[in-house]
């Protein structure tokens, strides 16, 4: 059976448009709570990542490292992680879910209990924010065989060699990181230029999804919706933290946000 | 595992950037694989170009002092009536600490490679105030990422990176310190790396790193071995190296000319800091066995649950106050080369009141971790060894903190 995250690509695709990637943290505010925002938001995102919160997180901005510290205080840990998974997997079957996090927590688990894991709770994806090619060849080759998804950054600063070789290894999903920033970073580059940088990487192997995400707002995604797919993660992130500031409640003003954001794309 | 003789221990590291095939390496984001590229492909040509180590080898001696003293601890080693106790002065160097070693290394390297601006952690404040100096030497602009609990506890030095007229950053994430400052200080050179150049403070942080910071404090190595000579004629039979290790980037400095020689004859001993007597909490990933995990790039001991998350440290010691350690620590370590212990709060205290009492010498609350297990293991000694403490911080940062835990007489007027 094919991953759902291609079949995800193909049904956007079928209706002309960027397939639609959210980005929220395990565990924020609350177990339940985030759970019961993914089954939400599924009705309009094409694939949701979730973060995997760690405290020293070198590539996340302020909005997404509040969520992730706001999880780990609310006592979040990797267990509760897969249960959430295995929880949204039970009603939405077909959704795929990408877990995000830094290394030291797959570390620390074990490469082949973590990925056992993510098979046993029905994750389709990883992305590894600290764990870059080559480094990452070997953990690429397990997930392979596990059919999941390890999902490739690419970046400005990648040079042109590099780009070729790390698409050669890559799996069908790649993620291209829109302009050097950590993530949530206003968008200091004009759409037309991530377009040009995509275009260059897309036809290094057409076949390949690429994904850009970082700095993508209710304002910028619908200058980039010729792309494979989009992910907004700390606009969402922003919401939450907003919605518990103003005792309101997240689940539908999330929801509200990202139904929005689809509509954008359309 | 095994030390390779005559290849400096920077330079064994495998092509991933692993120490011992797994310590070190390279888990960054993919943002920076072309900087960090870069600076190792400039670093490698200049490390070995004679006319590079000519200039670096200038502002060590006419803008840093080299070399800084090597002096014997009469009243000490009379005192505690054991093994000879030899400090090395590190802190007798411009700006009052080794840090100044690997900040003007780092600005020599950011004016090579043409980038006008420069940013760096740092915990205790002296990295933060040498890469000041530095930048300012070599004029670059510079940032500083620093901890709001080591801001409040480290004042002086704060004082002195604005009198340089660097941008002091307060980093309000985490814990507050030097792990945190670490960290943002990455995030922003993930946003920046193209006009700016990283320095981090320590033997810490991506192979790149760690390499460059020990290569620039390996000068006290260098420095200590010509003059053991000059002093004994020949290294001592029996010599033994005391340092203080949070990061490690003194230690290693300290050690680093002594590598091939047998450790029966040079022993290393890291002191960690083993946090106040009645906490839990420690920066002593080595001496209390943390598992392996990764911080900041490279892969360490460092002190973490049992998911991966870093772990709060406390110390009364800023620049030692920090959750993993120099991946060559590791190394040294599981190689058996080096021997590491911990003080506490209140050894270290202690130990800055004997050394204060009996010498004219004022060792931060950093290296006096060193000199509390220095004096202890020195008494069962006898007058044949040769014990040396790298004095390698000034305490006049710490004139709040020894204030009030000691009282006003322990801090000398400015």
């Amino acid at each position: 059976m094919l991953n759902p995250i291609s079949l995800a690509f193909k049904k956007a695709k079928q209706e002309n448009r960027a397939a639609l990637l959210t980005y929220t943290v395990a565990g924020d505010s609350s177990k339940k709570q985030s759970l019961d925002i993914l089954k939400s938001i599924s009705k309009h995102a094409d694939i949701l990542e979730l973060g995997v919160p760690h405290n020293t997180p070198v590539a996340d901005g302020s909005q997404i490292q509040t969520s992730a510290y706001r999880a780990i205080k609310n006592g979040i840990k990797m267990n509760d992680i897969f249960k959430i998974v295995k929880d949204f997997k039970k009603s939405n079957k077909n959704k795929p879910i990408i877990l995000m996090g830094y290394f030291n927590m797959i570390f620390q688990y074990g490469e082949n209990k973590f990925l056992n894991k993510c098979n046993s709770s029905g994750v389709n994806g990883l992305i590894v924010v600290d764990l870059p090619w080559p480094e990452n060849k070997n953990f690429a080759k397990k997930c392979k065989k596990k059919s999941i998804y390890f999902i490739q950054l690419l970046s400005p600063t990648t040079t042109t060699k590099r780009l070729n070789k790390i698409i050669r290894d890559s799996h069908p999903m790649n993620y291209f990181i829109s302009m050097l920033s950590t993530t949530g970073g206003k968008l200091k580059v004009s759409p037309n230029d991530i377009l040009k940088n995509y275009t260059k990487i897309k036809k290094i192997d057409p076949k390949k999804e690429i994904v850009i995400g970082f700095g993508i707002t209710e304002k910028t995604i619908g200058k980039l919706k010729s792309a494979d797919g989009l992910v907004v993660g700390s606009a969402i992130c922003k919401e939450i933290s907003k919605s518990l500031e103003h005792r309101q409640n997240p689940v539908t003003n999330v929801s509200k946000l990202v139904k929005k954001l689809k509509s954008k794309i359309l | 595992m095994k030390i390779k003789k005559k290849i400096p221990l920077i330079d064994q590291a495998n092509k991933l950037g692993f120490w011992g095939g797994k310590f070190g390496g390279n888990y960054v984001p993919e943002t920076l694989k072309k900087p960090i590229e870069d600076l190792e492909i400039l670093f490698n040509k200049l490390k070995n170009d004679k006319r590079f180590i000519a200039e670096r080898d200038k502002y060590f001696k006419n803008w840093v002092g080299a070399p800084t003293r090597f002096i014997k601890l009469e009243n000490l080693t009379n005192h505690v009536g054991g093994a000879q106790i030899w400090s090395k002065v590190v802190s007798d160097a411009n700006g009052g600490a080794h840090k100044i070693y690997n900040a003007t290394v780092h600005c020599l390297l950011a004016k090579r490679s043409g980038k006008k601006f420069i940013i760096g952690d740092t915990g205790a404040g002296y990295a933060g105030k040498m890469l000041s100096m530095a930048a300012k030497k070599f004029g670059l602009k510079c940032k500083i990422f620093m901890g709001a609990k080591d801001i409040a506890r480290q004042q002086p030095n704060v004082k002195a990176m604005k009198k340089n007229d660097a941008e002091v950053i307060p980093v309000y994430s985490g814990s507050q310190t030097l792990v945190d400052a670490v960290s943002e200080c990455m995030r922003y050179w993930v946003a920046n790396c193209d006009t700016t150049a990283m320095c981090v403070g320590s033997t810490v942080g991506p192979a790149v790193f760690v390499r460059i910071c020990g290569w620039s404090t390996s000068q006290i190595s260098r420095e200590l071995k010509i003059q053991l000579i000059d002093e004994f004629g020949s290294i001592p039979k029996k010599l033994k190296l005391y340092n203080c290790v949070g990061g490690g980037s003194s230690s290693f400095g300290f050690w680093n000319e002594f590598m091939d020689y047998d450790k029966k004859q040079c022993e290393f001993i890291g002191v960690e800091a083993g946090g106040p007597i009645k906490s839990k909490k420690h920066a002593a990933p080595l001496t209390y066995g943390s598992k392996i995990g990764i911080l900041h790039g490279a892969a360490q001991y460092v002190n973490q649950n049992s998911d991966g998350q870093i772990e709060e440290t406390e110390s009364i010691s800023a620049g030692l106050d920090y959750p993993g350690i120099s991946p060559l620590h590791c190394f040294l370590k599981d190689t058996k080369r080096a021997r590491y212990t911990a003080a506490s709060d209140e050894d270290a205290l202690s130990a800055y009141k004997i050394v204060t009492k009996f010498e004219k010498l004022r060792p931060s609350l950093e290296p006096s971790h060193a000199f509390s297990v220095a004096i202890k293991e020195a008494k069962k000694l006898n007058k044949d060894t040769i014990v040396v403490v790298n004095s390698c911080g000034d305490a006049y940062k710490d004139r709040e903190i020894l204030k009030k835990r000691l009282g006003k007489k322990y801090v000398e007027p400015n």
